[in-house]
């Protein structure tokens, strides 16, 4: 328990808190009436309500869209399964500043929509809203859909032959089973949306903002830290309230329903219906999600003999001081080093948070390891910037500073990850090997170790993918001979020319498929009951 | 308690392990604290220079030049300030003149004339005797044109600010975001010294009027936005006019291959906004000697004439050659509109808060 606590005081909550107070303390006295002020502002109000309706419809428009698909992957068994299910969640891991102008390829001019029907969406607010689906849906899918393949049909079965209607078994039996889950989904999804900044950035044009873009506004372009700080907290009491309705809608999901093992629940489709289903699932991945993919895909091919992924390998442009094929080796070695610090991070909070006599405390501890998920990029950057300047702290200049702020987006999910399973290994057991004499590094050695290996795995797995992908935190921070992959992205897209742009998008295919490689590894991985991820 | 503590041994030399693995290769340490054999330079994301012309400077002051670049340019100039007490670097480069205000005001700098300081041409120099910062380089933000769409329609490119309004360029113009993007700030500084304190606004009522478009960043409207890019004719841009450099067609021949003979874009003169850089020593810079050799050094002309082709900017002393390529692609901006960093500073916010509610809105 010492070791999150200490990890999350000195590279979080430290650096964050010495940025609000740069913002709202001056002469050492704090200056609270500015969040009065602030939230007087009728710009700031109109932010905070774009913010909020836009995450609300986002969340709807996501759970009607990848319900469905949640339904298809856990029920249905067809070929290409895992595989489909490695690409929908590719999205959720690739950085926005690369999906976002695919995306706008494809809802904005000459894009699909465009082509077929003239209709165009860039700049209005169905872009972003698409966008969100397009980024959110594998969260739906995999935290409802995983829970749902375990649940067992028969239940619903025998309903039926008691003379329930089909709907109505379906309403009294599966969807109280699966309520929290879609509770646990959908702020998951609202979290995610409300905080929304690449998307927002790029879809929306100047003329809407979230509370995230503002506060990356007014830190970055306009340098007004104590309207920042304001914002920040303002973002930090929705997110805080988010994410403690999240910890007990999880607790309440965590509560015993008859579980079976996933592969017995899925099997062929059958009828029309269902075929129709499958279909529908199946062109909505193509379009929503596959798609925008593959117009990265394409733009990076398009030079005669693959000429963009040559060119990765020379440095003759000068954006960086190493050739951009390199920001493969930097973001692996990263991406790395900062799972293993998330895997251990969050694996020993992930413990202390199992065992039976952690408090209320702890419990509350469970909810602030997912604030780092919500608070701004910019807030912690300016933060380590500030507040890790000075020895013992002085990595404002080491390559540590990378993964560190990467394993901060990486911990949540892996304790996301590891919690159901740990909590699901029987205490007796343990009970048992301790009282035959067995130390307690044998215990876990033999009891828990075998159960939680394959979870341990897949939580690495994902914070592997969540690091690659990592953007915000990372450009702020990342040494400039040794720019990762969304860094190299960025800084390719910021200059003209038709090589740097090619360059840009063979580097974005590259990030795309090794994303894809890691999360179809998990696949392989995935056990009967792996958490929500 | 001691097989805890044997386990946590153990995670922590794999994690050490890891680190070696991710470090190798990196030359550790930067920042170079107290190594007075290291000056370092902070700048923004855009730096770049010939590696045989920092070799030499390396080889001629012996010292070794550490690079942080630090975000776009206002965000490395807000990170600078942030940091003076305890700064990341020696010497900063690449605050413009619509943010020198901003750094000078926060006291970033201390002063220093480099060595070669006559050579700079005088129309770039600020800061009187007080020499706080030094002029490295000038760009123009200029609206670029699509050659092919007017030469299909037979149809004359725009030269001016003017121009921009008149109904034969309806919906073909697209800008930045002036709170978020330079260029797009730029733009809008070159048409308040155009139109006068009094006048800019009723000229962007009349260019909303005519349909320009304002994307938030460069990279949308310019890659996605504009027609004539290589990039933008692939996500076919519909818009024959943007806000971008003077450098931006030499750009678009040097980095197509084969290179072109022409390139596919032009610039109107008429609506250029000249952006100067500076660089300075921060004020509590560890490695001040090393410091001032590279500000020396950034004045020469063996930088000055690497400048052009790595950053796509043109030299501020006199005598530094631009290249061939830069002179045959692209234009040298005569008449460029032009503006007090002082005033700059007093105006900028509110500017672009009329701007907002102005064109936004």
């Amino acid at each position: 328990m010492a070791a999150p606590v200490v990890f999350f005081a000195v590279f979080f909550a430290y650096p964050v808190a010495a940025i609000v107070a740069r913002g709202l303390k001056t002469d050492g006295a704090w200056h609270f009436g500015r969040i009065g002020e602030v939230l007087a502002q009728s710009d700031v109000r109109h932010v905070l309500w774009f913010t909020t309706w836009q995450a609300l419809v986002s969340t709807a428009l996501t759970l009607l869209v990848a319900l469905p698909g949640a339904y298809v992957f856990a029920r249905f068994d067809f070929p290409g399964k895992q595989v489909l299910r490695a690409v929908v969640t590719v999205p959720f891991v690739l950085p926005t500043v690369v999906v976002g102008t695919a995306f706008l390829a494809m809802v904005g001019r000459g894009g699909l929509l465009d082509e077929l029907w003239g209709v165009r969406l860039d700049t209005t607010v169905w872009a972003i809203l698409l966008a969100h689906v397009f980024f959110n849906y594998a969260v739906v899918v995999r935290t409802v859909g995983g829970l749902w393949a375990q649940l067992d049909p028969r239940q619903e079965e025998a309903a039926r032959m008691l003379g329930a209607s089909q709907l109505k078994a379906w309403r009294q039996v599966t969807l109280p089973a699966l309520g929290p889950a879609v509770a646990a989904a959908a702020l998951m999804v609202f979290l995610f949306t409300f905080t929304s900044f690449g998307v927002v950035q790029i879809l929306g044009g100047p003329t809407f903002s979230t509370l995230e873009v503002e506060i990356y506004r007014q830190t970055s372009e306009i340098f007004d830290l104590s309207t920042a700080a304001v914002l920040t907290l303002i973002q930090f009491a929705a997110v805080g309230a988010i994410l403690a309705v999240h910890a007990w809608t999880v607790r309440r999901r965590e509560t015993a329903l008859r579980l079976v093992d996933a592969s017995v629940t899925a099997r062929r489709p059958r009828g029309a219906g269902q075929w129709t289903l499958l279909g529908g699932v199946l062109l909505t991945i193509a379009v929503l999600l596959v798609l925008p993919l593959a117009v990265l895909v394409q733009r990076s091919l398009d030079a005669p003999g693959l000429g963009y992924y040559r060119a990765l390998t020379s440095e003759d442009g000068g954006v960086f001081l190493v050739p951009p094929i390199e920001a493969i080796g930097n973001s692996l070695s990263y991406a790395v080093a900062a799972t293993l610090i998330a895997v251990l991070i969050g694996g020993l909070a992930a413990v202390a948070l199992t065992r039976r006599d952690a408090g209320r405390l702890v419990r509350g501890f469970d909810a602030l390891l997912m604030l780092p998920l919500g608070v701004s990029a910019v807030t912690v950057g300016f933060g380590f910037l500030i507040s890790l300047d000075e020895p013992p702290l002085d990595l404002r200049s080491s390559w540590i500073l990378v993964p560190l702020a990467q394993a901060l987006v990486g911990v949540p999910f892996v304790v996301r990850t590891m919690l159901p399973v740990l909590r699901a290994v029987d205490v007796r057991l343990r009970e048992a090997a301790s009282v035959l004499g067995a130390s307690p590094w044998r215990v876990w050695r033999e009891v828990d170790l075998p159960m939680v290996r394959r979870a341990l795995l897949i939580a690495a797995g994902f914070a592997f993918a969540v690091s690659l992908g990592e953007f915000g935190a990372t450009v702020f921070i990342a040494r400039p001979d040794r720019p990762t992959l969304p860094v190299a992205v960025a800084r390719l897209l910021g200059r003209p020319g038709d090589l740097n742009y090619g360059q840009a998008m063979a580097l974005s295919t590259i990030l795309m498929v090794v994303c894809a490689v890691a999360l179809l590894v998990l696949e392989r991985l995935r056990t009967d009951r792996t958490g929500e991820f | 308690m001691s097989t805890t503590k044997k386990r946590l041994t153990a995670v922590v030399v794999g994690l050490g392990m890891a680190g070696t693995l991710a470090a190798c290769g990196s030359s550790d340490g930067g920042q170079g604290s107290g190594d007075s054999k290291t000056v370092t330079l902070v700048s923004h994301d855009s730096w770049a220079v010939s590696k045989d012309v920092i070799a030499a400077f390396e080889k001629q002051s012996g010292y070794k030049v550490d690079v942080l670049k630090d975000g776009d340019a206002g965000q490395a100039v807000n990170k600078a300030i942030l940091t003076k007490d305890n700064p990341q670097g020696d010497v900063f480069f690449g605050v413009d003149n619509t943010l020198l205000s901003r750094a000078l005001d926060n006291g970033l700098f201390q002063p220093y004339e480099p060595k070669g300081s006559d050579t700079i041409k005088a129309e770039y120099r600020v800061d009187g005797d007080r020499h706080r910062v030094t002029p490295i380089d000038t760009g123009d933000i200029c609206v670029n044109y699509d050659k092919k769409y007017f030469a299909d329609r037979d149809l004359e490119p725009p030269k001016s600010f003017d121009d921009l309004v008149k109904p034969q360029y309806k919906n073909l113009l697209v800008t930045e975001n002036a709170s978020a993007s330079s260029p797009g700030l730029g733009f809008l500084l070159g048409t308040a010294a155009e139109y006068g304190d009094n006048g800019w606004e009723g000229y962007w009522k009349k260019l909303k009027a005519n349909g320009v478009k304002v994307v938030d960043g460069w990279e949308q409207a310019y890659n996605e936005e504009f027609s004539g890019s290589s990039s933008g004719k692939k996500a076919k841009g519909d818009r024959p006019l943007v806000v971008s450099y003077a450098s931006s067609p030499p750009a678009e021949v040097l980095y197509t291959k084969p290179k072109p003979t022409t390139a596919p874009t032009g610039v109107a003169e008429g609506t250029c906004f000249r952006q100067v850089e500076y660089a300075g020593l921060l004020g509590n810079a560890r490695n001040s000697k090393g410091g001032k050799a590279l500000l020396d050094f950034l004045i020469g002309k063996r930088f000055q004439e690497d400048m052009p082709l790595n950053m796509f900017v043109y030299p501020v002393t006199e005598g530094a050659q631009v290249p061939p390529d830069f002179v045959k692609y692209g234009p040298q901006v005569k008449d460029p509109e032009t503006m007090d960093p002082a005033k700059i500073a007093d105006h900028r916010d509110q500017w672009v808060k009329s701007w907002t509610s102005l064109v936004l809105k």
